[in-house]
């Protein structure tokens, strides 16, 4: 089944095409990976689709609902949470804080409840913080829960939005460069701990240029190029395809 | 985060023993209006600290408040717990329409749109001669009584007027520490992770401006119902500023820096009479070495100091 | 129709300064991304400055307004270094809170140096009112539309035509390519503040003739200079020219037939209204938003 569906995006920045309409298909329990050379309009995309950028045109389909023209936050709240390339965790607050924001679609108190502490914000605090913890545990950051998130070392931070990411729920996960900046024994970590995701029921759409990784985990690939997808396909016929070889290793190879 | 609790059930235990300590009517006066500037302020210190808004237009608020509880309890004769109500109600709608247009926006907006506000506010002060006495003021509000018993002592009022301002803390720290203070926080440092986490960024703004407002709301009519004569300088583009430095001199990112920021400057003019034309100088120098040399303010400056302490022990 | 006329007129002049006042938000906005709330007391500073050569020095009017637009310039750089560098680095938000302070220590100094009254400054050129249409025009309305329309020819050819101009306007646009690209970033903000200061004060010496120098009249044009470059799109220049002479004339109009007491409350519905029906302003050049 298809969880998401993206038609015909398109996007511009002055004069210079980002996306030229571009179809994204991802099914429902699966690992999807969008690749595709610097510039090709990846992180874009991803703004697109998490609603934190408006398209010009185009339509999207998320879990049966037209989604396009929603804010972001209406979007998380049906189940889509994403990561972000240069993270964007709450850098003065502590990490178990971090991770309990995550959960915050799965509370309902307003304004006036909080400020009078009614017994039904308290159990949710309660919740959020037991759910925080279980999760904390789970990546092996428990030792941090009180440590402020902005004074862990880089590796440790991207788990903590991790984490966040998934305190939330998600139906769909859109993962931005997880393994960025990541040493080789924590990205094999990683890898390990995305396909255990899947086994969740989590689906799992992720931009990645370790393509190590990408080929290990995904079951599909997409790749754009120049705004443009140029190819799709499981990861070996992505590996044989000549024009996406011709696109993306010819900028390995030009980037030494 | 118990902390606040205990510091609140401090502050207290001051409040209920100070104005019996006092030596005199006017001391207590004083700290009477150092607790309705510090009501005003902490909302604004909610806004600036955790919505990470700046409103230059609280003074109009307050003198909404002051001004609608008056007008209806003078001209009309409403009894004053309902001309309150109607006061606060009203700077609820008012604060709302400013707010929805300029708090969806990315930016400071809210910040030139409270300046006008405020201006407009002070002209109709000075305009609406029927309603608010124009320039000479507004006279005959009615003084607040429960049954037969009236609050028009500095002694009696000051009750009135802290209790009020331990149960805005109240409010505050609870909401704080709950979801909406979380998500609050949240947007603070990062709208669009904020965002992505399904927390409706300008909603939430929107509810603490209107908050902060209603707080400001809440001052004005004190001050009207002890004063009993109110006219516009009071309300004027100063004060929204002395609001400011009194949250940046107390420190921006904790609820206390409003007590502190507000206790500090209350007490000022007092020990300055002399400072007059200079107040208004002083006032903005204030803001700037306090940003430069010590961006924690009070707070940021005991936190440390209490550090210091523990360090060395 | 002679009515209608000086109307237009009365509000054409003010729109003038709106306008500057609106193109010096913007220089500090796209050099900065701050919006300047002192940008009204450099306006009042250039009516002060005026006054002094003027009045109390009694120099000839060529040489002082040109010295009001060289002090104005002056304020602009001493206000970069003073409040807006130290700050910068603690986040928008405090340096927001910085230029409120600088502004209230700047009309508290107006009030102490100047006194508390307003001050007159006689005309720049004192001739007899000109026909026009019907309606006679004072030649102070002529000489502040002439001296604007001198500043802004000299300003659109250097930012369209100069290599300088250009180098500001890469900075805005985009700081990182501009520095890689060798444009001494810092050099060109120092030059945006310093415009700015020039164009506000030059507002404020065009201006005090016909509205008194006053040590707080910064802060209401300083809500209608900003709401002149909300009309046109905030960091949109020519936006803000046209921003501020449609605000103007919109004023002068409704200060004539309905009532002047409510003149001011005009600027402030404009504000809201455009924020809440075009952010973007009312004069968008069709071209992709800044992200």
């Amino acid at each position: 089944m298809v969880i998401l569906d993206a038609r015909n995006v398109k996007r511009s920045f002055g004069g210079v095409k980002a996306l030229k309409g571009v179809d994204v298909t991802v099914q429902e329990g699966t690992i999807t990976a969008l690749i595709g050379p610097n510039g090709s309009g990846k992180t874009t995309l991803f703004n697109i689709l998490s609603g934190i950028l408006p398209m010009e045109e185009g339509e999207i389909i998320f879990m049966n609902q037209d989604i396009g023209k929603w804010p972001a936050h209406k979007r998380a709240l049906l189940g889509m949470a994403r990561t972000f390339q240069n993270l964007q965790i709450f850098q003065e607050m502590s990490v178990l804080e971090n991770v309990m924001i995550g959960g915050f679609r799965h509370t309902s108190s307003g304004f006036m409840a909080g400020g009078l502490s009614l017994p039904k914000v308290r159990g949710e605090m309660k919740a959020l913080e037991g759910k925080a913890i279980e999760l904390l545990g789970e990546l092996g950051l428990t030792s941090y829960a009180h440590v402020q998130a902005g004074e862990l070392p880089f590796g440790l931070q991207r788990k903590v939005e991790i984490a966040r990411a998934l305190a939330l729920e998600p139906k769909l996960l859109l993962l931005d460069e997880p393994a960025a900046g990541l040493t080789t024994k924590e990205t094999s970590d990683l890898a390990r701990f995305i396909h255990g995701l899947k086994e969740r029921g989590i689906t799992v759409f992720l931009v990645e240029h370790d393509m190590d990784l990408v080929m290990g985990i995904s079951e599909w690939i997409i790749v754009l190029n120049f705004g443009q997808k140029i190819y799709e396909g499981t990861p070996l016929a992505v590996k044989r395809e000549r024009t996406v070889i011709k696109a993306y290793l010819g900028e390995r190879r030009a980037k030494g | 985060m118990k902390k606040d609790y205990l510091l609140l059930l401090v502050v207290a235990l001051a409040a209920f023993a100070l104005p019996m300590i006092l030596p005199g009517d006017y001391y207590v006066e004083v700290f009477l209006f150092m607790g309705i500037n510090i009501l005003v302020a902490l909302g604004l210190s909610l806004l600036m600290g955790y919505a990470g808004q700046i409103s230059l237009g609280h003074a109009g608020f307050y003198g909404m408040g002051a001004y609608i509880s008056g007008a209806l309890s003078a001209h009309l004769g409403w009894p004053v717990p309902l001309a309150a109500l109607m006061a606060l109600v009203a700077t609820a709608l008012v604060a709302g329409l400013i707010g929805w247009p300029t708090l969806r926006l990315k930016g400071h907006y809210l910040a030139m749109a409270t300046l006008g506000l405020g201006i407009i506010l002070y002209i109709l002060f000075v305009q609406l001669r029927s309603i608010t006495g124009g320039a000479s003021g507004l006279a005959g509000i009615q003084p607040v009584h429960i049954g037969g018993f009236y609050l028009d002592t500095p002694r009696r009022y000051c009750y009135l007027v802290w209790a009020l301002v331990i149960l805005s803390f109240l409010f505050s720290i609870n909401l704080v520490r709950s979801r909406t203070g979380l998500a609050l926080r949240a947007l603070h440092y990062s709208e669009v992770a904020a965002s992505t986490l399904g927390i409706d960024v300008a909603k939430y703004k929107l509810q603490v401006f209107v908050f902060s407002c209603v707080l400001a709301a809440l001052g004005g009519i004190l001050y009207a119902h002890y004063i009993t004569f109110i006219s516009p300088e009071t309300f004027g583009f100063m004060y929204s500023i002395k609001l400011v430095v009194m949250i940046v001199l107390g420190g921006m990112y904790s609820l206390w820096g409003a007590l502190l920021g507000g206790a500090f400057l209350s007490l000022l003019p007092e020990f300055l009479h002399r400072l007059e034309d200079f107040e208004v100088m002083v006032n903005g120098l204030i803001l700037l070495m306090i940003l430069i040399f010590l961006p924690g303010g009070l707070v940021g400056l005991l936190q440390k100091i209490g550090e210091k302490i523990r360090g060395h022990s | 129709m002679a009515q209608l006329v000086q109307y237009i007129f009365a509000g054409l002049t003010m729109g003038v300064i709106y306008a500057l006042t609106g193109v010096g938000f913007n220089l500090i906005y796209n050099a900065t991304g701050v919006i300047n709330f002192a940008q009204g007391e450099f306006v009042m500073l250039g009516a002060m400055f005026l006054y002094t050569f003027q009045e109390v020095l009694h120099w000839p009017p060529f040489i002082s307004l040109p010295l009001v637009f060289l002090m104005g310039g002056l304020v602009g750089v001493v206000f970069e270094y003073g409040v807006v560098k130290p700050l910068i680095r603690l986040g928008v938000i405090t340096v927001i809170i910085g230029t409120i302070g600088a502004s209230v220590v700047l009309k508290g100094g107006a009030m102490l140096v100047w006194g508390k009254n307003a001050l007159a400054v006689e005309p720049l050129i004192s001739e007899k009112p000109v026909a026009f249409l019907g309606a006679s025009l004072n030649t102070q309305v002529l000489v502040v539309l002439m001296v604007t329309a001198i500043a802004v020819a000299i300003f659109w050819y250097f930012f369209g035509f100069t290599i300088l101009g250009k180098a500001i306007q890469a900075c805005s646009v985009n700081p990182l390519a501009a520095r890689l690209a060798g444009v001494p970033v810092e050099r060109m903000i120092t030059l945006s503040f310093c415009f700015s200061g020039a164009l506000s004060a030059l507002a404020g010496g065009l201006i005090a003739p016909i509205t008194l120098a006053e040590y707080d009249m910064g802060t209401m044009l300083a809500l209608k200079g900003f709401c002149a470059a909300i009309i046109g799109g905030l960091g949109n220049n020519p936006g803000a020219m046209v921003g501020g002479l449609l605000l103007g004339v919109m004023e002068g109009l409704s200060a004539g037939y309905l009532s002047s007491g409510y003149k001011d409350a005009l600027a402030f519905l404009v504000l809201i209204l455009v924020l809440f029906w075009r952010p973007e302003g009312l004069i968008t050049r069709g071209k992709g938003e800044r992200v």
